[in-house]
């Protein structure tokens, strides 16, 4: 049973980081229906902002206090917002009303453009650094069970992020416009929303819980290297379509699941060697029976 | 036309056995190159026939030619010791011929129950079936787990590869050509349309996702008896999206224009050796500038560019 609760709580604190990535995975796809498959780069540039950030930032605050850590992360989601912008305005903007296909590949295209820059020695390396302790790192022990601070400060920053997320897609006009856009392009268009600035929009939005997703993923394993985006991202990926990719309580929902049942398989003996292969397998039992995803509407094809 | 496929099919078994008599004349690396542009050819068409002709989007080819090589390499490493060496043509030929089957009955028992999804599902499904095969040979003992295999004999030469290439060519366009083959085409153009014509779009689907697998699968025990050892990470996402990268830049359904493809993207990597901290930063700006200008294909002309998908 202690063993179960543990299990349950590094599985929590893992499925926190796949659901902030996979709420930008969902975002694009809910307005452009393509796969921005540089997502899991834009998390991994996120934790080398936080990186080359962290020497800076605790100049001016002591180091590893919560004040530091939480500009580190505000900072680090900045920058990342300007990645992701930048990538829409560069990359995908000229491709807007082609075919999907054609976007798909060149978002695997700028995917690997993105690793293999940063493998680059003159970038990053393609060596593993290690991350910098952010916040006082204490472990708590309730009866048997090891709580980090580290956990906790995972699961806060995820809840609180989700809350702001849910706020400005409810209840902002930004907000309303995602959800319009995504609704119906050409009839936003039509009512005077910007299709444009919405997109860019939701691009920064994504990027931005994609980098604080890095932060919380290097602050919990302490490596980060330039390609620690690839399994992580495609984890994620996978999360967003088994909630039902387009749906944001889906894909949070899936990102908890993956991160959950990836972790106990890890504990299972025979189980633990298959672990990278546990999220796929999740992945096509779940498409199998509900071809949209667990929590969003069947679709009718129509002609 | 079909006796005229025939003739080249001949011609080009007839070329490519008698040009591996006289390998020992050539450069060895110049040959090693020749052979693995033979591979990628195989590679590229096959994942043609599913991604170009019938237009679902496979991103786990690399899974498929995993399990060929595997299993190829495995049956001869199995036999070869105990067989003459006057029979390793025919362990060659029956290993490759077994890996392509299991590779067939692999991509079956993909396809049967992911081939109702679409488009990017379907993408992302292929993509996740891949990883599990990786995975699979990556944690399975008897495959060397994550060490490989090592020590395969070294007996693709010029003609195994080439004579398989040609047969794969000659497969492909003739199935697409005949009466049965333009089902692929329907499929691609509009499902719902060619499924109200009496075209079963599953079972058309099915049947290219196992033929590019058997493909596939032979390609992948040419390449384990080429390099002589196989690692799970050469199978990895990475080589499915090299092989996506062929067939796009062929342009989609077209087997000339994937062949040439596969035959420049085989030799760039070679002559930017000399660059090589640079390369894969050009090759995936290439792939981003390409589908930003000519979307349809560098060797596309004159055709009406299908928008559909």
């Amino acid at each position: 049973m202690t063993e179960f609760l543990q299990q349950l709580i590094n599985g929590l604190a893992l499925g926190a980081i796949y659901a902030l990535i996979a709420l930008g995975y969902t975002m694009v796809y809910g307005i452009l229906r393509f796969i921005n498959f540089a997502h899991g780069d834009v998390f991994m540039l996120g934790a080398f902002a936080g990186l080359f950030l962290t020497p800076v930032v605790q100049r001016f605050f002591p180091p590893q206090s919560y004040l530091g850590g939480i500009v580190v992360l505000l900072l680090a989601m900045a920058i990342c917002t300007g990645f992701g912008i930048l990538i829409e305005i560069l990359a995908y903007r000229p491709l807007r009303n082609r075919p999907k296909l054609t976007v798909l590949i060149t978002a695997i295209g700028v995917s690997l453009f993105i690793e293999y820059t940063c493998q680059h020695r003159l970038v990053f390396g393609a060596a593993p650094r290690k991350f910098p302790d952010l916040i006082p790192v204490t472990t708590w022990n309730v009866d048997q069970l090891v709580v980090s601070s580290t956990q906790v400060i995972v699961f806060v920053t995820t809840i609180l992020l989700l809350i702001i997320l849910r706020f400005i897609v409810q209840k902002t006009r930004m907000g309303t416009a995602m959800r319009a856009v995504s609704f119906n392009e050409q009839a936003a268009a039509l009512m005077g929303v910007n299709i444009n600035s919405i997109i860019s929009f939701t691009f920064g939005l994504g990027s931005a819980l994609a980098a604080a997703g890095g932060i919380l993923f290097a602050m919990s394993y302490s490596s980060i290297d330039p390609l620690m985006g690839v399994q992580t991202g495609l984890k994620a990926f996978v999360a967003a379509v088994v909630g039902g990719i387009g749906n944001l309580p889906g894909a949070a929902l899936g990102g908890i699941l993956i991160g959950v049942i990836e972790t106990f398989a890890g504990g299972i003996p025979g189980l633990s060697n298959y672990r990278d292969g546990i999220a796929f397998t999740i992945l096509i039992v779940v498409l199998i029976f509900r071809p949209t995803g667990l929590l969003s509407k069947p679709q009718v094809e129509k002609v | 036309m079909k006796s005229g496929a025939k003739r080249y099919l001949l011609l080009a078994l007839l070329a490519a056995v008698v040009i591996s008599f006289f390998s020992a004349y050539f450069n060895r690396y110049y040959l090693g190159v020749t052979i693995d542009v033979g591979i990628n050819i195989i590679l590229a068409v096959s994942l043609n026939l599913i991604n170009g002709h019938t237009g679902q989007f496979s991103l786990g080819h690399a899974g498929f030619m995993a399990v060929g090589g595997y299993i190829a390499a495995k049956f001869s490493l199995m036999l070869s010791p105990a067989l003459p060496p006057w029979a390793q043509p025919l362990i060659f030929g029956a290993g490759l011929l077994l890996g392509g089957s299991v590779a067939a009955l692999t991509g079956l028992a993909v396809g049967v129950p992911t081939l109702r999804l679409y488009g990017d599902y379907l993408a992302i499904v292929t993509l996740g079936f891949g990883e599990i095969i990786r995975v699979f040979f990556q944690t399975t003992e008897t495959f060397g787990a994550a060490t490989g295999l090592t020590g395969i004999p070294n007996w693709t030469n010029f003609g195994w590869a080439w004579g398989s290439a040609a047969i794969c060519v000659f497969v492909v366009t003739c199935l697409v050509n005949s009466t049965y083959g333009r089902g692929f085409i329907a499929v691609n153009d509009d499902e719902i349309a060619a499924s109200a014509s009496g075209v079963n779009p599953v079972r058309y689907k099915v049947t290219a996702f196992v033929i590019g697998a058997f493909f596939a699968g032979i390609a992948g025990g040419l390449y384990a008896h080429h390099k002589s050892f196989l690692s799970p990470t050469g199978f990895d996402f990475m080589k499915s999206i090299d092989i996506v990268v062929m067939v796009i830049l062929g342009g989609m359904g077209r087997t000339v224009g994937v062949i040439i493809a596969a035959i420049l993207l085989t030799l760039l990597p070679e002559y930017l050796r000399e660059f090589s901290d640079y390369r894969m930063i050009l090759y995936a700006l290439l792939i981003i500038i390409i589908m930003i200008t000519r979307p349809q294909g560098l060797f596309t002309f004159g055709f009406k560019v299908r928008n559909s998908k």
